[in-house]
């Protein structure tokens, strides 16, 4: 095989939802009565950018064949923290960006210590420490309230040069500071080594606990990153329990829309980025087409049953029935 | 050194205690603890009357967290218990609405429409492979659109039937609450089902090993699709009992069941990774975290301060013995 029919392979997932979203995206702004405006395109991107970072997140933790259940719960604790941080001078607004990503840092590194150090289950232990995340941030914020500098605010959800929306050149720092150093780095390869075989990697000698200790901890910072632009878009910050459990559960979507297995081992961060975007696009659809805004949590919820139930089609190519069970 | 200082007391013990799980023994010594705790903050902590409401309380959890443990057993685990408890209770309440058919058929339809949960959720673990924490999600959130467009987003007005609220909150037996011998009930047809019946050890056999439970000739993907269906339909069930409490169903009644039924099955020594459990071990956990909610309730804790206390109260004792083995 040639070149790039590898990496065409590795890659498969990720332009597939690179595919998805570029159809729906089009649909959207053809229906839409606007049209394809900078306007449309900045308020579809600050949308699409918080699931976006979110997705991020979960993507580290589930390439390592885990799930961070907390992420939507660190979104919150981290939205709530800026609201209280992020303001004031300049030299104020810096460190309160620094300390609400370092907390984002501390939550991810406190999961992951307890999954790998104390080897307890990825799913109640995010689950746990999420309820933990979530009452600090009513601690925070027991109403919503808050203020954030809205220079820097203003600054990163607006527009540069008036056409191209600042958070998608956000996005794409993000991508380049965080995930492509790391998707590169010993650590990253040694997270996707764990998730594709745990034992496999351990015997070879792979440092599997610093990469997945590393992917924790990122997922952290990834989703303070995510709380910290959903404050500079609301200017506000709020602990709603319900929302904290949607970007949950609309990150996992994102990450198996965008290619990622579930099972570990497979996917990039680039992928469940469209897929966030395409899930955001496809729940927005409901708006230019005029349905009743009741039907969208049901919409919703059915795109994401169809887009799980999609991996099952990998069972039509297990020869062996024993393979069924993993 | 210590292990063996351990299995000398241990052996002095009476048989019952040597048999019994250690996690289970922890769980009871914390709610002894819990029990002296509270009785520090009220004195009447610990008179009969509000520790039957406190059993009663538990019975809903208790129900609920039976169904949870089924699926756990199997090493799966059921994260739609939110909206189907909703849907239970919403579905039941909107029953009664038609007629006396209604009324009469309220209980039997919202325990199906969990059932009916239930299975789309086994559908997807046994014959799709999908994994259970990811299907489980995706049902909950279609079963919360569905409820949200047949509510119009508000709490639906139709109320319990009269049934709901009698198996809720009346007395067949004197002095004993209903919702407690409904826990008993179901309590007692579940250890007989695990310990006494071919399901049950297929249970702890799919638990342990699926592919050799498969290669035994067993159906595995059938058994798993039952419990399920199961557990589904208890947590409906628990979501009609708490129509019946409240007399009411309302929008986010079933959010507050998720963690603490997963809490009570793994505290009371069920392995998560399945196949390893009793269900002593979850009627202690179901007492122990009902104990701890009282408790932060009577100290007028706020939630925010609940939350964190739940979470490092799980994450402590999964810490002291749900660890798993190192990997060598």
């Amino acid at each position: 095989m040639k070149d790039w029919r590898y990496w065409l392979a590795e890659q498969r997932g990720t332009l597939l939802a690179f595919g998805i979203f570029i159809v729906m995206f089009t649909i959207y702004t053809s229906n839409h009565p606007a049209g394809f405006t900078a306007n449309v395109v900045q308020t579809a991107s600050n949308k699409g950018v918080l699931l976006a970072f979110v997705a991020m997140a979960q993507t580290l933790v589930v390439i390592t064949a885990g799930i961070d259940l907390s992420v939507g719960m660190i979104f919150l604790l981290t939205n709530c923290l800026a609201s209280w941080l992020v303001i004031g001078t300049g030299i104020e607004t810096a460190f309160g960006v620094v300390a609400v990503l370092g907390t984002g840092l501390l939550c991810g590194a406190i999961n992951g210590a307890i999954v790998i150090y104390g080897r307890l289950q990825p799913i109640v232990t995010t689950i746990a420490t999420g309820a933990v995340y979530f009452g600090i941030a009513l601690l925070l914020r027991p109403f919503p309230g808050g203020s954030v500098n809205e220079d820097l605010a203003d600054a990163l959800t607006g527009r540069l040069f008036g056409v191209v929306p600042a958070s998608l050149v956000a996005l794409l720092a993000i991508v380049l500071v965080v995930w492509v150093p790391f998707s590169r780095s010993v650590l990253g390869r040694a997270a996707y080594a764990a998730g594709s075989s745990e034992m496999a990697a351990y015997m070879s000698g792979v440092p599997i606990r610093r990469g997945k200790f590393a992917a924790y901890a990122l997922a952290g910072l990834l989703a303070a990153i995510g709380g910290l632009f959903l404050t500079f878009f609301t200017y506000t910050g709020e602990a709603a329990y319900a929302s904290g459990n949607a970007y949950t559960l609309f990150s996992i979507a994102a990450v198996v829309l965008g290619g990622v297995s579930l099972f570990g081992g497979k996917g990039s961060a680039i992928g469940a980025i469209f897929g966030a975007l395409a899930f955001r696009t496809i729940g927005d659809l409901l708006f230019v087409f005029d349905f009743d805004p009741l039907w969208q949590p049901l919409f919703q919820g059915v795109i994401l049953l169809i887009a799980v139930s999609l991996g099952a089609f990998a069972l039509f190519r297990v020869r062996n029935r024993l393979e069924w069970f993993l | 050194m210590s292990e063996t200082t351990i299995a000398g007391i241990a052996g002095r013990m009476p048989k019952f205690i040597r048999r019994a799980d250690p996690a289970v023994l922890t769980a009871f010594a914390c709610i002894v603890l819990l029990l002296f705790v509270g009785s520090l903050y009220s004195r009447s902590f610990l008179s009969p009357e509000y520790l039957l409401q406190q059993l009663k309380v538990a019975s809903f959890l208790g129900v609920i967290a039976t169904g949870m443990m089924l699926v756990i057993l199997l090493g799966q685990i059921d994260l739609s218990v939110p909206w189907s408890v909703a849907t239970g209770a919403m579905m039941a309440c909107a029953a009664a609405a038609y007629g006396p058919l209604g009324v009469a058929l309220a209980i039997p339809f919202g325990i199906f429409c969990g059932v009916a949960i239930g299975i789309v959720n086994g559908i997807g673990v046994a014959y799709l492979r999908i994994p259970s924490m990811i299907i489980t999600l995706a049902t909950n959130a279609v079963a919360q659109g569905l409820m949200v467009v047949y509510t119009g987003g508000f709490s639906p007005q139709d109320s319990a039937t009269r049934a709901m609220r009698y198996l809720a909150t009346g007395f067949a037996i004197p002095g004993v609450p209903n919702a407690v011998v409904i826990w008993a009930l179901i309590g007692a047809a579940m250890v007989f089902v695990l310990t006494r019946t071919g399901f049950g050890r297929t249970v702890y056999g799919i638990g342990n090993r699926e592919r050799a439970a498969y290669l035994s000739g067993i159906d595995t993907r059938r058994v798993v699709l039952i419990a399920f269906a199961v557990s589904g339909g208890l947590s409906a069930f628990g979501g009609v009992l708490l129509a019946g409490y409240a007399s009411k169903a309302a929008q986010s009644m079933g959010d507050a069941y998720l963690l603490p039924s997963i809490a009570a099955v793994v505290l009371g020594g069920t392995s998560i990774l399945g196949g390893r459990g009793s269900y002593l071990g979850t009627v202690a956990g179901v007492i122990l975290i009902t104990l701890l909610q009282s408790i932060l309730s009577v100290m007028q804790m706020p939630e925010a301060g609940r939350q964190i206390i739940y979470g490092v109260v799980i994450v402590a004792m999964l810490l002291l013995y749900g660890r798993a083995p190192a990997s060598r």
